[in-house]
């Protein structure tokens, strides 16, 4: 049986009298994997923020679990682009994981044996369980992108939203971490925003291009010649394309 | 100095003063540095200024006027950065000025002449009454125990507050109650070091310690002891060579600020060679 997960009914956004998102509607179920692609610009990380609940809409209705965004911490979870923080800042990546607990649990409460297994296990899902003690200004680009992974996975989440998780690693880690997330999928519904057009295909079960407006892909063996993605890209696209049948074939708009 | 601190209330009064508010200062220090908030410590000190002009006016004990007009300082410039789409830095620089003038007006419409200003100023820890002892106890007290009570909050806030947003968490209301926990530090550094020289000793003993540790309580923890040592050492000079108190400890802890930072460049620089 699917459950809806997020609704959004003629969502628009305007930030600064600029319309960001115009009259965005879709869906997400239980246990979907959605990648929204789209130009800098397009809206894809506003669109993020509306579903955690940062910005509201200008109109038009969403839901995330039924309720306004942002009222169901506890069952979301978050991993965003980039961390800028101070690389002295005196954390533990096991302190820095623990803090995804926090949407479990109330003031006054302190961080329990649980909540430490919690946040083991996840570092343990995310490959990094032997630099738990490490600081966190210590570790590497793609070892700080699975650690903020490894703090949303630690609140266990339903919904797992992130924001180009792989924007600043190379491609080896890339794929580690679809590797991951292929994993995930299977216990949780996953909306990614991404600029990896090829790759992202291979994994997710619907895209969603997203320039403003937006068109909608159902599900990745409906994306042959890629017009979707090449009408919201305002430039050359390369693409991979997979047919069940007959495996990857590379095109490429000339 | 040894002999003399048995024999005079006032030397006994100092080094206790010395190590009571090194405890505010190590706990509140060290969020101040990690959440990098030195400049709004900075106005909320200086804006209390005011609140010495009104305990002058009003003619009680000035700490009287300072806890609630360096609060309001603190939650008024966390408001309107925060709410009123001001930038922080311009809230800041004017709760800084207007702070200090209203104080000047209301220590200049007071009649008689305000004998002890300057240690306000300043700072003299050779004047700290007993009764200032209890307060700083129990404004000690409030720091740590609301610190112990929030601190995965004070946390979240301090290393992602986005995170912390989308989290549940009332970021803007654990903010605030961060900045009364500095505005309280700010009361009791004040009969330290004075209003002036605050920041100083609110940043360079966290600054220093968050070199050396892997959490932030151990960050408090030797940031403490780093800022007793530095008041102690100060006092101690400053009694020596006939010197001010805040003052002393203030250059004291610059020097080691500078020391240590030379001596991790110059480490850095042999090995990387």
């Amino acid at each position: 049986m699917n459950h809806e997960v997020i609704r959004c009914e003629g969502l628009c956004v305007e930030l600064g009298g600029v319309a960001v998102l115009r009259d965005l509607s879709f869906s997400v179920d239980e246990g979907d994997f959605l990648a929204v692609v789209g130009p800098n610009g397009g809206g894809k990380t506003t669109l993020l923020r509306v579903l955690l609940g940062l910005q509201k809409p200008s109109s038009g209705s969403v839901s995330v679990f039924g309720a306004e965004p942002g009222n169901t911490p506890g069952r979301t979870g978050y991993v965003p682009q980039r961390l800028f923080f101070d690389r002295d800042f005196p954390l533990s990546v096991m302190d820095a994981v623990l803090m995804g607990r926090i949407a479990l649990k109330t003031p006054f409460q302190r961080y329990s044996k649980a909540d430490r297994e919690a946040a083991a296990e996840a570092l343990r899902t995310v490959g990094l369980s032997s630099l738990a003690n490490r600081r966190i200004g210590a570790l590497s680009g793609g070892e700080l992108q699975r650690t903020l992974i490894a703090r949303a996975l630690a609140g266990e989440p339903e919904l797992l939203l992130l924001d180009e998780p792989t924007a600043s690693v190379d491609p080896e880690m890339k794929t580690t971490i679809y590797d991951l997330l292929d994993r995930l999928r299977k216990s949780m519904t996953i909306l990614l925003v991404t600029h990896d057009t090829g790759t992202v295909s291979r994994f997710v079960s619907r895209v969603l291009c997203l320039n403003c407006s937006m068109v909608q892909r159902e599900a990745p063996s409906s994306f042959p010649g890629g017009r979707a993605v090449e009408q919201v890209y305002p430039y050359p696209v390369d693409l991979l394309v997979h047919h069940a049948d007959r495996g990857l074939q590379p095109t490429s708009k000339p | 100095m040894t002999a003399d601190l048995f024999a005079y209330e006032f030397l006994r009064n100092a080094v206790f003063a010395s190590l009571l508010a090194s405890i505010a200062c190590g706990i509140i220090g060290s969020y101040v540095v990690v959440k990098k908030i030195g400049f709004i410590s900075g106005g909320i000190a200086h804006t209390a200024f005011g609140g010495i002009g009104l305990g002058y006016y009003l003619g009680i004990n000035p700490l009287f006027g300072v806890i609630p007009f360096s609060l309001f300082a603190a939650v008024a410039i966390g408001l309107l950065s925060r709410k009123a789409r001001v930038a922080e830095d311009t809230a800041i620089g004017a709760f800084w000025a207007v702070g200090m003038a209203a104080g000047v007006i209301l220590i200049g419409l007071t009649p008689g002449y305000a004998p002890n200003l300057f240690s306000y100023l300043f700072g003299n820890i050779l004047t700290v009454p007993a009764d200032d002892l209890w307060m700083i106890v129990i404004l000690d007290f409030c720091i740590a125990a609301l610190t112990w009570l929030f601190s995965k909050e004070f946390l979240a806030i301090s290393f992602d507050e986005e995170y912390a947003e989308v989290s549940g968490v009332k970021t803007t209301l654990f903010y605030l109650l961060l900045l009364c926990l500095i505005a309280l530090t700010v009361v009791i550094l004040m009969r330290v070091v004075g209003i002036v020289l605050v920041i100083a000793l609110l940043t360079i003993p966290a600054a220093i310690a968050r070199l050396f540790c892997r959490s932030l309580g151990a960050m408090m923890l030797l940031a403490t002891m780093l800022s007793a040592l530095f008041s102690l050492a100060g006092l101690w000079v400053s009694y020596q060579l006939d010197l001010a108190s805040g003052a002393a400890i203030i250059v004291l802890a610059g020097s080691a600020f500078l020391l240590v930072h030379t001596a991790r460049f110059v480490i850095a620089s042999v090995r990387g060679r």
